[in-house]
């Protein structure tokens, strides 16, 4: 009903793209499944809004076709593909009521009187803007208005698809988690597929069930909050995610080991090429790093103590590894040494996990 | 919008205030001086207090000068408003177009109004001139020199050749500055084209149109110096509105105290109009 | 973009070509033969009429005089009017109404009345003849004008985008340049253009308030309406090249009036 499969996708906002840097959206395939909370994550300019455009046929793709189940819909007008779309500030029809913007869509749809009233009402007391109906839509704060935006699309029944791009970059702070609250219980009534486009790590991993990473126009990486964190797939994930990201330190293979500034390291997937020229480098995350006496000596620079864990930094060969450690954990001051959880250390090559 | 109290903001306003005040005071106290006061020359006045008002409000001369004016103003606003709206929507926004459009556009406000008067003196006169030879061309007898309709129909042709642009120019980019999300949601929401005006483009377009509007309405009930040249204020006194009328009586007769006075209520009555038309659209843009 | 608005685009365009085609035919021909003859194009081209103000020293001096003022005044007003209108559309403050009205009626009376004033007190200013009189006269009625525009501009703008730069631990003054003033940019575009294009055709004002040295190009034109009687072809030329600075000036603002709304984010 409302699978969405993306096929060789590809888009640019250029006339005639000749360089890859042309391309918005470099090649993209991807299946996603009905009624699951998804979220686009990636930094500023990386595509995800274009992306997010392309499926409620704001644009239309310069290559490649989009399907909802198993109708083409690449060519199918906005109005007519059962989406609904909230933006980044607050969309209302500032001469209407509150009920009037509600009702908007449904008239245009030329719905009668009766059923208008109903699902208006209806709609209204999810958002709880029941009490509200008869204002002016201009005079509510940021929250109410991107309440009234998502209620025009939850207002109309055949909505199987409601898209949100960054939509509480202008909410105020201690607002956000109400509204963001608010659209995960609307989620578990709904129902709808729901795709939420974000640059804020913490917005898509509270939010979604599936996270899709966008690096410069590509798709990095489609999981799980857990997933993305433990088994990152591209250095972007594992440096994007978690506070602070993924420790990257360059390494070699020698006799079919991971070598990291001269020492040996036990890695989750060890590869048995040289890497043929690609550059290779180790992952891992400050969570999965801890003192050892077995392990190989740095150099302590910093430690921090950040209430419940301790953020420390240390160095060898010229390079910074971060650790996290709990706030009881003893830190060693005379030659510390330091081990990395091999299942949680990843080798890369060329910024792609090695299989 | 919410605004919030700051009387810190009056910084932000003071170095126009001082320029705007230097430049408004002193004519201000030497037009109210010369409204009251009567002079015979070599500079001696005396005191007339509300005589030249009772002189003008009470002139036949005026009141016809006046209908004249309130007709050509208001004939103005009717074409120029609509039709500046319609041309800025249907302008293009992106594209090599845009440029091309937006200067030859701007044009006709650029040419000085002595000269935009000279020309379309000559442009209309039915034997030399191209307006005036295809009208008369057409079987319609026209000679705006002679005919009191044809003096009309061409000085407010010419008015709104000449400024039309420039409500256009304020509509378009009241346009432009709308943002894309709204006419996204649009789609989304399905609305009609005529929708999308009516709830989206016009409100967002409404300060703007209201300056249009009020500009529109000043400049052309204070015009002078096109339809002067154009017509002189003729044939006979047909075309000769208020400011026609005024520099007449002051330069002409060199009468101060009536053409003070005059000019007082002038600027009252245009004071009034604009102050009653300005409330109006800003009703209710102040809450909160 | 749909192609029936091609045509209410395109005739009105066509509209306002046609008295400037006429003008710049005017400008071709003698004076004697405009008035003499009906013809689409001259029979008798001649480019006297150029010649003679590109030579007569009263005639470009004039263009550059007035050129000289028009910037300076587009500059104060623009420059002086931008934080003005950003306290009328955030704050309030006493008096802020009113205020706001009496700017607009700066604009209200007809220039004839300012004339005679104005000559006294710029002269007793000792600013007679100069070209920072002239800018600053024509300030009276642009400054008004200039606030009312950008205040209608900056009024669409969410306060949200302030605060969230004030979040972002922004300055006053940096987040008014590098945020503000880009959104706005239109209306910026606008103003500007309107406050050089007021200033560029006042006649009467620059012609009080100068005698020699900053001698207007709009002054010397009404010279040709002289007892000799209309030296049609020459006034012709010179409306013509009047057009250009201004055709200039357009060009230059056209990317800030067309310019969409940007909200300064991705």
């Amino acid at each position: 009903m409302a699978k969405i499969t993306l096929q060789h996708i590809r888009h640019s906002y250029t006339q005639n793209p000749s360089a890859p840097g042309d391309w918005a959206l470099k090649e993209l395939d991807a299946v996603w499944e009905d009624g699951t909370a998804y979220a686009l994550l990636g930094p500023s300019g990386c595509g995800k809004t274009t992306l997010l455009n392309i499926i409620s046929g704001l644009i239309s793709p310069t290559e490649g076709r989009v399907l909802f189940g198993d109708r083409d819909v690449t060519d199918v007008p906005t109005s007519e593909r059962h989406i609904a779309q909230v933006f980044q500030f607050p969309v209302v029809y500032d001469t209407m009521t509150v009920y009037d913007n509600l009702a908007f869509p449904l008239r245009n749809r030329g719905m009668d009187k009766v059923t208008v009233a109903k699902r208006v009402t209806e709609i209204a007391r999810m958002l709880d803007l029941e009490g509200m109906l008869s204002e002016r839509a201009s005079g509510l704060t940021a929250d109410g208005k991107q309440k009234i935006s998502l209620g025009r699309g939850l207002v109309r029944e055949e909505v199987n698809i409601i898209m949100f791009d960054e939509p509480l970059t202008v909410i105020d702070p201690h607002l956000k988690w109400l509204l963001r609250s608010k659209l995960k219980e609307l989620h578990q009534r709904v129902g709808a597929t729901m795709i939420y486009v974000t640059h804020d790590q913490t917005e898509a991993l509270t939010f979604a069930d599936r996270v899709v990473v966008i690096h410069e126009g590509t798709v990095v990486q489609v999981g799980t909050p857990v997933e993305l964190f433990e088994r990152p797939r591209h250095t972007f994930v594992g440096h994007f995610i978690g506070s602070p990201g993924m420790n990257l330190l360059p390494c070699e293979t020698r006799a079919g080991n991971m070598i990291f500034s001269g020492c040996v390291v036990e890695v989750a997937n060890p590869s048995s090429s040289d890497g043929d020229g690609k550059k290779l480098e180790l992952g891992v995350r400050p969570e999965f790093v801890r003192f050892d006496q077995n392990g190989f000596e740095v150099e302590l620079i910093k430690v921090d103590d950040l209430g419940r864990y301790q953020l420390i930094e240390t160095r060898r060969g010229g390079h910074v590894i971060k650790m996290i450690l709990s706030e009881e954990s003893p830190v060693p001051v005379e030659s510390p040494r330091i081990v990395f959880d091999p299942d949680h250390t990843w080798v890369y090559a060329d910024s792609w996990v090695v299989s | 919008m919410k605004k919030t109290t700051n009387q810190k903001a009056w910084f932000l306003v003071t170095p126009v205030v001082i320029l705007v005040a230097l430049n408004a005071l002193i004519p201000i106290m030497t037009v109210v001086n010369y409204s009251v006061q009567e002079t015979f020359g070599d500079n001696v006045f005396f005191w007339e207090g509300m005589k030249w008002f009772e002189q003008v409000l009470r002139s036949e001369r005026f009141h016809e000068s006046f209908v004249r004016q309130i007709a050509f103003t208001g004939m103005i606003l009717i074409i120029e408003i609509p039709l500046g709206i319609v041309v800025a929507l249907s302008m293009p926004r992106k594209g090599p177009w845009v440029s091309v459009c937006l200067v030859l556009m701007a044009l006709p406000l650029l040419i000085p109004w002595n000269v935009v008067g000279a020309m379309w003196n000559i442009f209309a006169l039915p034997d030399i001139g191209l307006l005036g030879r295809m009208i008369n061309g057409a079987g319609i007898e026209y000679n705006f020199t002679q005919h009191p309709v044809a003096a009309w129909f061409t000085t407010v042709l010419m008015d709104v050749w000449h400024w039309t642009s420039l409500v256009v120019l304020l509509a378009y980019a009241g346009l432009c500055s709308i943002p894309e999300a709204y006419y996204q949601a649009a789609k989304i929401d399905g609305a009609t084209p005529w929708a999308v005006f009516r709830y989206i483009q016009l409100p967002k377009m409404k300060r703007v149109l209201t300056i249009a509007v009020l500009l529109r309405f000043m400049d052309s009930f204070m015009i002078y110096t096109e339809p002067f040249v154009l017509t002189g204020g003729g044939p006979g006194n047909t075309t000769t509105f208020l400011s026609i009328d005024l520099v007449k009586i002051a330069l002409g007769q060199f009468d101060l105290g009536p053409a003070a006075a005059m000019s007082l209520v002038y600027f009252l009555i245009v004071l009034l109009v604009c102050w009653i038309f300005y409330t109006l659209m800003m009703r209710g843009e102040d809450k909160l | 973009m749909k192609h029936h608005k091609w045509i209410i685009t395109t005739f009105y365009i066509v509209f306002l070509m046609l008295p400037i085609y006429w003008l710049l035919n005017m400008s071709f021909k003698t004076t004697n033969e405009i008035l003499g003859t009906f013809s689409l194009w001259p029979r008798e081209f001649t480019l006297d009429n150029y010649i003679k103000i590109f030579t007569d020293p009263t005639w470009y001096n004039g263009y550059i005089n007035s050129i000289t003022y028009v910037v300076i005044n587009t500059v104060v007003s623009v420059s002086v009017a931008l934080p003005a209108a950003y306290a009328f559309s955030r704050y309030r403050f006493l008096g802020d109404k009113h205020l706001f009205f009496w700017l607009l009626t700066n604009r209200m009376a007809p220039p004839a009345v300012f004339a005679l004033p104005f000559f006294q007190l710029y002269s007793a200013m000792g600013l007679f003849d100069t070209h920072i009189a002239v800018a600053l006269a024509h300030a009276l009625f642009n400054i008004p004008l200039a606030v009312w525009i950008l205040e209608g501009f900056m009024s669409g703008v969410p306060r949200e985008l302030d605060e969230t730069a004030y979040l972002d631990g922004y300055s006053f003054w940096r987040f008014f340049l590098k945020i503000f003033m880009p959104t706005i940019a239109a209306g910026i575009g606008v103003a500007a253009f309107f406050c050089f294009m007021y200033s560029w055709v006042e006649l009467l004002l620059a012609k009080t308030l100068t005698s020699v040295a900053a001698k207007p190009i709009a002054a010397t034109m009404t010279r040709t309406a002289s007892t000799a009687g209309y030296e049609l072809g020459l006034l012709a030329a010179a409306g013509a090249l009047t057009i250009i600075p201004g055709a200039f000036v357009i060009y230059f603002v056209r990317n800030y009036i067309a310019r969409g709304f940007a909200l300064g984010r991705v």
